[in-house]
């Protein structure tokens, strides 16, 4: 597609955060991401363009970080955290079973173009393994049938909310816009912490040392 | 008995903790005041004298490493902030910030001062939309506040705050590549010497420091140095956050003075799951060398644990109970380390790339004894070796899960194949259980 006047506007007011240009590469691919889904030949050349560098110099530092994506991804992108702790927790057979639900292997995409699905690695929410990410929203204590329900519900278009994230789920593109660094206004949705995140001051409030 | 300590945890259990109402209701911002009028010094001073160490990994002094930016030197100064949590088993700063950015706002603000820096960047990795989201509307609320932007709480002094968000490299938790990728390139560490307080952002004086580490920074300017220093053992000072995770009976963050036992946590988290026994855990993530029961009473401060031969790391508890295969989580984490390989350096780069095929050969019962000296060797030829520490990080499971577990991975190749049941592990598996 054709970037806008507005779209460059927007460009220009990433580039101008940092103190040199070539620092507003990472957020601009995401900003690229969130209009075209991901990262397009032309989107590289435009903020090539933009930040007067060879489009190589662009590609290289796309192709380095595994969240910019070069072909489309689905409307929902399904990450199963498959590192030690989630995997042995149940993330090897979340895996397996959405693999298997969906028809797709790791980054395929349904033939609907609804849900894409990839194995990630430690995603920073242990305590709530196994953890399954869509749109990179957390989906917190899966089991092999939530996660079935949950991409057939994305099927469906409507997705439940995420445990710790907005009211309802963003798409891709959305959730690419907050990555580049646009306020979406939803801050303040979701909870605030997750049951496990208050272990210690609940335990704290009731008194609770440990027993030396 | 170890009385808990919740200092940045305090609120959490407040609906409205990430606002900037629910942080001034505890007098959120009054630190970063208070040091506004005090010398740029002495806020430094005050911070060595807490005691404060580095809560990434590593265990730097914090004062020490500010102490060390060059001043009057006419050069533009960096605050970097590293919120890209991603070591295994890491999951302390994410909610942290998902439930209280502003503090970790108002830390940057005392240390951007002391340091004498206009600009600051808080790196939060990629793959947490929602922290992400909470981050930058903190930020919005506290220029809207006056606490950044132009004199700063009429101070006369300036401070502007970025955010820049990652994209899915592990790598990037490394402080040169972090740095690299903040500059706009692929994220590969750096050659040291130089280090960042001399040549670190745009090759300019820059102060590198964890969420965690940052954001204890105002309840110490609030409290006092000796307050802080109260807590914990003779060289690891203060309260820090603890996180348990695997086959414990209640998984989460506790926050305690440095020091603690897995004991006294685990017994705090409800033991080891319900029927099943601990064996094996990482002190501070994966690239801790593991303990077994034999460390339970291991004191978790920087030196406790170091004696003990691992590493207190980033306190990344993860337990592990008798039903799970030490081959498989090795081979699990091994795969991470190769996939995670910035490709820099040939030890990293190929090292990592034979460990996975030489494991996954192991967990398929393929391998012989031969195979466990042929490990051993290539990861003496990846430790101390490689360009930055993710290198020695990928041999860390490997070498201490032979040194505890030899018999384990013999027993794949008598067995031909693993003798696990990869169900049995499974949180699914203990609900049923407990149903």
């Amino acid at each position: 597609m054709a970037f806008t006047d507005q779209n460059i506007e927007v460009m220009d007011s990433i580039i101008k955060r940092y103190p040199r240009s070539r620092s507003a590469i990472m957020p601009l691919l995401h900003y690229v991401q969130s209009l075209e889904g991901y990262v397009t030949n032309e989107g590289i050349e435009l903020i090539a363009k933009k930040l007067e560098l060879a489009t190589a110099e662009v590609s290289a530092v796309s192709t380095f970080y595994t969240q910019y994506k070069r072909k489309s991804v689905g409307e929902y992108h399904v990450g199963v955290c498959t590192n030690t702790l989630c995997a042995v927790m149940g993330g090897d057979a979340i895996f397996a079973g959405l693999k298997d639900h969906l028809g797709v292997e790791n980054d395929g995409v349904t033939a609907d173009g609804k849900v894409s699905l990839e194995h990630i690695e430690c995603n920073a929410a242990c305590d709530y393994a196994p953890v399954v990410m869509a749109n990179w929203e957390f989906y917190d204590n899966q089991t092999v049938q939530s996660a079935k329900d949950l991409v057939d519900a994305m099927r469906a278009g409507n997705p439940p909310a995420p445990t710790r994230g907005p009211n309802t789920l963003p798409t891709w593109k959305e959730n690419s816009a907050v990555l580049a660094g646009l306020n979406d206004g939803r801050a303040n949705e979701g909870t605030q912490a997750g049951e496990p995140s208050l272990l210690g001051l609940r335990l704290s409030k009731e008194g609770k040392g440990a027993k030396a | 008995m170890t009385t808990l300590t919740p200092v940045l945890s305090a609120h959490w259990d407040e609906k409205d903790s990430f606002t900037m109402a629910g942080y001034k209701r505890h007098d959120g911002y009054k630190a970063a005041e208070k040091a506004l009028k005090m010398e740029p010094d002495a806020v430094i001073q005050l911070v060595k004298d807490s005691g404060l160490r580095g809560r990434g990994g590593a265990g730097f002094p914090t004062g020490m490493k500010w102490g060390f930016i060059p001043q009057g030197d006419n050069k533009d100064h960096y605050l970097v902030v590293n919120a890209d949590e991603s070591e295994p088993g890491t999951c302390k700063d994410m909610p942290l910030l998902l439930a209280n950015p502003h503090v970790l706002i108002e830390g940057m603000i005392i240390a951007s001062y002391a340091i004498r820096a206009k600009y600051a960047f808080v790196y939060v990795r990629g793959e947490v939309t929602h922290v992400v989201r909470r981050v930058q509307q903190a930020i919005e609320d506290a220029y809207k506040a006056g606490y950044l932007g132009k004199n700063i709480f009429g101070s006369g002094v300036d401070l502007e705050l970025v955010l820049h968000v990652g994209a899915g490299a592990y790598i990037c938790g490394e402080e040169t590549a972090l740095l690299d990728s903040l500059e706009g390139f692929r994220g590969q560490p750096r050659l040291r010497p130089p280090f960042p307080a001399i040549a670190g952002l745009y090759a300019r004086p820059t102060v590198v420091n964890n969420v965690e580490s940052i954001s204890s920074v105002p309840s110490i300017i609030n409290n006092g140095a000796e307050w802080f220093s109260a807590m914990g053992t003779e060289k690891s000072k203060g309260m820090t956050i603890y996180s348990l995770s695997g086959h414990v009976t209640n998984p989460g963050q506790i926050e305690a003075p440095l020091g603690i036992t897995l004991r006294e946590l685990l017994d705090l988290a409800g033991g080891v799951r319900a029927g099943h026994e601990l064996k094996f855990w990482t002190p501070g993530g994966s690239s801790t060398p593991i303990f077994t029961a034999a460390q339970l009473d291991t004191p978790l401060d920087y030196e406790g644990v170091a004696a003990a031969g691992s590493m207190l790391g980033t306190k990344a508890l993860q337990i592990f109970d008798e039903t799970t295969c030490v081959v498989r989580a090795v081979l699990r984490w091994s795969e991470f380390y190769k996939h995670e390989s910035c490709g820099k350096c040939t030890p990293c780069r190929e090292g990592t790339y034979w460990l996975v095929q030489i494991l996954r050969d192991l967990e398929n019962g393929k391998g012989s004894e031969a195979d466990l000296d042929k490990l051993l060797d290539l990861c003496d030829n990846i430790l101390g070796r490689a360009f930055c520490a993710l290198g020695d990080g990928a041999t860390s499971p490997i070498t201490s899960s032979i040194k505890h577990f030899r018999d384990e991975y013999i027993a794949h190749f008598t067995n031909g194949g693993c003798p696990f049941d990869p169900h049995a592990s499974t949180l699914f598996a203990s609900a049923k259980a407990g149903a």
